[in-house]
């Protein structure tokens, strides 16, 4: 599974990495992370508010910080 | 609040009724919960004055015309009635912005004609939350999409201008006729400017790659959401930004307390005071490069106000600091060329000293 922050840096994007790689983890999924900074990365994902998250190259959250337990829902519901 | 309200029901073929009936009584004892916090809210409100000068005047016995029993007074009245009246805010406005996502926000601007599209531009920059580090992939985002330049500059004038945290502190600390004058003046700079960019046909001052950039829209913003989440929406928006912005409120309390009950009276009226004409550029001039957040000002402001200040004065103080940040102007150079900048703080500029000179001759 491919885990992908979207966010140009600021201390929301790092606050949502910890929370998807925590419930990851919690899952014991087999994952990698990817941080995507680059403007022009995050539009082609087409997203304009950030922090986002995108699993597997689908995004599935813009311009909010999940808790932990949103973001389980969120990889197991695949 | 309770963990219940956290989770999605699942709706899954089995349980689609039972879940039903559940969320109807769930929907019952939300809005109890609502009505009892607005109802204890209000109570608790009512008593912030007299408990204020009981406090003062009777339990700590200081006379109400000593220096120390105006300031402490004055702090222990306003400290717990604006983050009241924060929280109450902050918590409707979640709730309202939840129904306004940025997707949306651009489907619905796309295409729209100039004037008219400022005007909505403006309004919907109030109730469509972002972050101040989306600024740059909104605008790629809107521009891409056929949201017209100057349209687009009216959103992105709007949204930090109009402020809830400064309409609270301003109605709280001034009364609601400022608070109206500001949010109108505001939005009229962002519809205003908007559309001057629009006329000056600015679109080749644009980076040229934020146009090759295709933004292929996704259609996240159009998830359902229930009432619980909304209101869940509402209790985070108060966490994130009460909690980011309580001890700004406070110190700025505790700063216009001391200048309440020490500084003399009309002391500020030579410096910032109606009389001086120039107050109110130089105030423009020296709040672009500062970077701070109303929540501190404000109340600052109201007790150099209090000292014989000008409010327009020190309205276009805050609105140049707010509006017009150093800071912001740097990440939009990612996008924009030195000339549409410069563009811009200039027409942004001069609506702030329109709406300075405005105050100053109304109040």
């Amino acid at each position: 599974m491919k885990i992908q922050i979207l966010g140009t840096g600021c201390p929301k994007c790092s606050t949502l990495a910890k929370q998807a790689e925590e419930a990851a983890k919690q899952l014991g999924a087999d994952y990698e992370i990817e941080k995507l900074t680059d403007i022009r990365d995050i539009m082609k994902m087409g997203v304009m508010t950030t922090p986002a998250l995108a699993i597997d190259g689908s995004v599935k959250i813009v311009g909010k910080v999940p808790t932990v337990e949103e973001i389980k829902k969120i990889i197991s519901g695949i | 609040m309770s963990n219940q309200i956290i989770g999605t029901p699942a709706s899954t073929d089995q349980n689609e009724a039972v879940s039903e009936a559940g969320f109807k009584k769930n929907l019952w004892i939300i809005f109890l919960r609502l009505f009892l916090f607005i109802l204890a809210w209000l109570s608790l409100y009512v008593f912030l004055k007299p408990f204020a000068d009981w406090f003062t005047y009777k339990l700590i016995g200081l006379p109400p015309e000593s220096h120390l029993g105006s300031a402490l007074n004055f702090f222990v009245y306003d400290t717990p009635k604006v983050l009241m009246l924060l929280v109450i805010v902050v918590f409707g406005v979640g709730i309202i912005r939840s129904f306004f996502t940025p997707e949306r926000t651009r489907k619905f601007l796309a295409g729209k004609r100039e004037s008219l599209g400022n005007v909505l531009a403006a309004l919907l920059g109030i109730v469509t939350p972002f972050c101040s580090c989306s600024a740059v992939p909104l605008f790629i985002g809107f521009v891409t999409a056929g949201v017209p330049l100057g349209v687009t500059f009216s959103f992105l004038i709007s949204a930090p201008m109009v402020n809830e945290v400064a309409l609270v502190l301003l109605f709280g600390l001034f009364g609601w006729k400022a608070a109206l004058i500001y949010m109108g003046t505001g939005l009229f700079i962002a519809m205003f400017s908007g559309w001057v960019i629009g006329k000056l046909k600015m679109e080749k001052y644009v980076e040229e790659w934020v146009y090759e950039t295709g933004a292929n829209a996704v259609d996240s913003g159009d998830m359902r959401i229930s009432f619980e989440e909304r209101i869940r929406y509402g209790i985070d928006a108060v966490r994130e930004i009460v909690a980011k912005v309580w001890p700004y409120v406070v110190a700025g309390i505790a700063v216009g307390a001391g200048i309440h009950g020490y500084v003399p009276q009309d002391f500020m009226a030579s410096i910032m005071g109606k009389g001086t004409w120039w107050s109110v550029p130089l105030a423009v001039i020296i709040g672009i490069p500062m970077y701070s957040n109303a929540a501190g000002m404000i109340p600052i402001v109201q007790a150099l106000v209090g000292k014989g200040a000008a409010l327009g004065t020190a309205l276009a103080f805050m609105m140049a600091v707010i509006g017009l940040s150093l800071p912001e102007t740097v990440i939009l150079r990612k996008v924009l060329k030195m000339r549409l900048i410069a563009t811009f703080i200039g027409i942004v500029g001069t609506g702030i000293l329109f709406v300075g000179y405005l105050f100053n001759m109304i109040f």
